[in-house]
């Protein structure tokens, strides 16, 4: 188990690695902007030029977007796997992202603009997620299997609504759908709604955090251990599913990321939730940072979706942390 | 809190599962010092009773009371601080080390932002060493054997420090020495104050280790009292429907079937 000093010391590197992730996806592009003069962009009023608008009003809003995605896929993920007990759980487990699948092919099917996009996304988000809530609750008592197949079921839905959609839409709308589905950054407006939502999650789930530890070694031991366990699971349901639909309203259903993370930060640094919310945020975010700056960098002036690029790396380190891991368990 | 308070007192207390009565009107006072042995077949309702006066599941009907007052008066946090619960299952979805999985006892006892101190630690460490699994702290819980796994949900439990234990088979999968050692170890808190509740199949090692004897027959019938009284062959007999021979060895008993 982690000191607290410890914690602070981790979090403290990772957070630096979260701002290298952020000024590295700010000086390299079509323009390559050198760090110094990144920093003089940012900091320095009255900068000029055409490398100073693209840092701030293009590479900037994208890389902090992107960061708070990631960390809030990654949070999501984390608060699922304690939720469902099942390391297997990820953001989408539980239908969101289909439901908001299904919003936002209906929107491109019909023409609508970017907003309009975003808009029926999160209503088919927000839509999946009281679903599947309402069903799983059921006669009162709902237990991790139930919540996982009703989602899993809804999902499946979803998926197969998505699908009928791509087969029937126009050839030059298949592109943006295509997109959409594997997540881009590209299409991100603001990135203070992810950024507030990212502040809000973590604000309400550290103080759990010692709560949620107990909950992921089950309902009942956690309850006798003094943990009110029906609000806190209703509590993490909730957080973790508007954190979810926030991100794939402004991301796209960006893969990977929520499942692997929270398995990276736990094969490193062990399940202390405490240290791993945090943790699993700042690496979230840096990851797909990286990942959408390498996306719109390997084959420029082309974009890769970034969903895409977020597996090819994460699945390596996966692989790397699993085998080392018994040794590491001691 | 009133000493003469019994720390577990159930009054009319109507307990049933799928349709299934456990007990109809249960009585009963546990003070400080008891042990209590719940005996009955397989299914008649041991596991439920216990979760019941945990407060997992809601009693049919009846009162419960946890130190004079109810679970929904003291909350979940003032309950953990009072009653602890050996569950007789335990699935590890995730790994942890030993001793963070005791500590996790000392939850209560922490406020929301504070972490488990030195003291918390040292706490732990002797929880650990009571049930013999002094060495063990950096161990995984997901390497352990079945016999390890209880003793250490033991320890959690010990760590936990509560009034009142609720325990669901604590022998279960557990060898002979460690057997006796863990029911002595219960023995000795239970002389140093705290209230013992729990399931256990052999009723020779009832006879030894508890005070009193709960025998739940299955039908909703339940009946209580001193285990001199409670633990004959005779009465056993009826429980088990199996015919018991009550035999005495250097002034131990033990019940062997027919």
């Amino acid at each position: 188990m982690p000191t607290r000093r410890r914690a602070v010391l981790i979090l403290a590197v990772l957070a630096g690695l979260a701002l290298l992730s952020i000024a590295l996806a700010l000086s390299v592009g079509s323009i390559h902007v050198p760090l110094n003069e990144v920093f003089a962009t940012l900091f320095a009023s009255g900068s000029d030029g055409m490398s100073g608008d693209v840092v701030r009003s293009l590479r900037l809003p994208r890389a902090l977007g992107g960061f708070a995605c990631g960390a809030l896929l990654a949070l999501a993920g984390a608060l699922l796997q304690v939720l469902l007990r099942n390391p297997l759980a990820d953001p989408y487990v539980l239908g969101i992202s289909g439901g908001a699948g299904v919003g936002a092919m209906f929107a491109i099917l019909f023409g609508l603009s970017v907003s309009g996009v975003n808009g029926l996304a999160f209503v088919g988000a927000l839509a999946a997620m009281l679903l599947v809530f309402g069903l799983a609750h059921g006669d009162g008592g709902w237990t991790q299997t139930r919540l996982l197949l009703t989602g899993v079921i809804v999902a499946a839905g979803c998926g197969a609504v998505v699908a009928l959609t791509l087969s029937v839409a126009p050839e030059h709308k298949l592109h943006g759908m295509l997109f959409w589905l594997m997540g881009d950054l590209a299409q991100g407006g603001d990135p203070l709604l992810p950024l507030a939502a990212l502040a809000l999650v973590l604000a309400v789930a550290l103080p759990f955090a010692r709560e949620l530890n107990l909950l992921a070694r089950g309902a009942d031991t956690a309850q006798t251990l003094g943990v009110a366990v029906g609000r806190l699971r209703a509590g993490v349901y909730l957080v973790a599913s508007l954190a979810t639909a926030i991100v794939v309203t402004y991301a796209g259903s960006i893969g990977f990321i929520g499942l692997i993370v929270p398995h990276l930060v736990r094969l490193a640094l062990g399940n202390d939730q405490r240290l791993l919310l945090p943790a699993a945020a700042l690496a979230g975010g840096s990851l797909l940072v990286i990942a959408d700056t390498l996306a719109r960098t390997v084959v420029a002036p082309q974009q890769l979706p970034v969903g895409v690029l977020t597996a090819l790396i994460g699945v390596p380190v996966f692989l790397y942390l699993l085998a080392r891991a018994p040794l590491a368990r001691r | 809190m009133n000493t003469s308070t019994p720390l577990l007192e159930t009054r009319a207390l109507k307990v049933s599962i799928a349709g299934k009565p456990v007990c109809d009107a249960l009585d009963l006072k546990l003070a400080a010092g008891e042990r209590l042995a719940i005996l009955g077949r397989n299914g008649a309702g041991k596991t439920t009773l216990l979760t019941t006066l945990a407060g997992l599941r809601a009693p049919a009907s009846g009162e419960l009371l946890l130190a004079g007052q109810t679970y929904a008066a003291l909350g979940p946090r003032q309950s953990a601080r009072c009653r602890g619960w050996l569950a007789q299952q335990r699935e590890d979805a995730f790994g942890s080390t030993a001793l963070e999985t005791a500590l996790t006892g000392r939850h209560p006892h922490l406020g929301r932002w504070h972490w488990e101190s030195a003291d918390d630690a040292d706490i732990a460490r002797q929880a650990l060493a009571a049930v013999g699994l002094q060495g063990f702290e950096a161990r995984d819980v997901l390497t352990l054997s079945g016999g390890e796994r209880q003793r250490l949900a033991v320890a959690t439990l010990l760590a936990q420090a509560p009034q009142l234990y609720l325990l669901d088979e604590p022998i279960a999968h557990l060898d002979l020495n460690h057997q006796i050692a863990l029911l002595e170890l219960f023995a000795s808190a239970a002389q140093d104050g705290v209230a013992v509740a729990m399931s256990l199949h052999d009723p020779g090692l009832a006879l030894r280790f508890a005070d009193r004897a709960l025998l739940l027959h299955g039908d909703g019938r339940a009946e209580e009292g001193p285990v001199a009284a409670m633990l004959t062959a005779e009465r056993l007999s009826a429980l088990y429907q199996h015919p018991l021979l009550a035999a005495n060895i250097d002034g131990r008993s033990c019940f062997i079937p027919r």
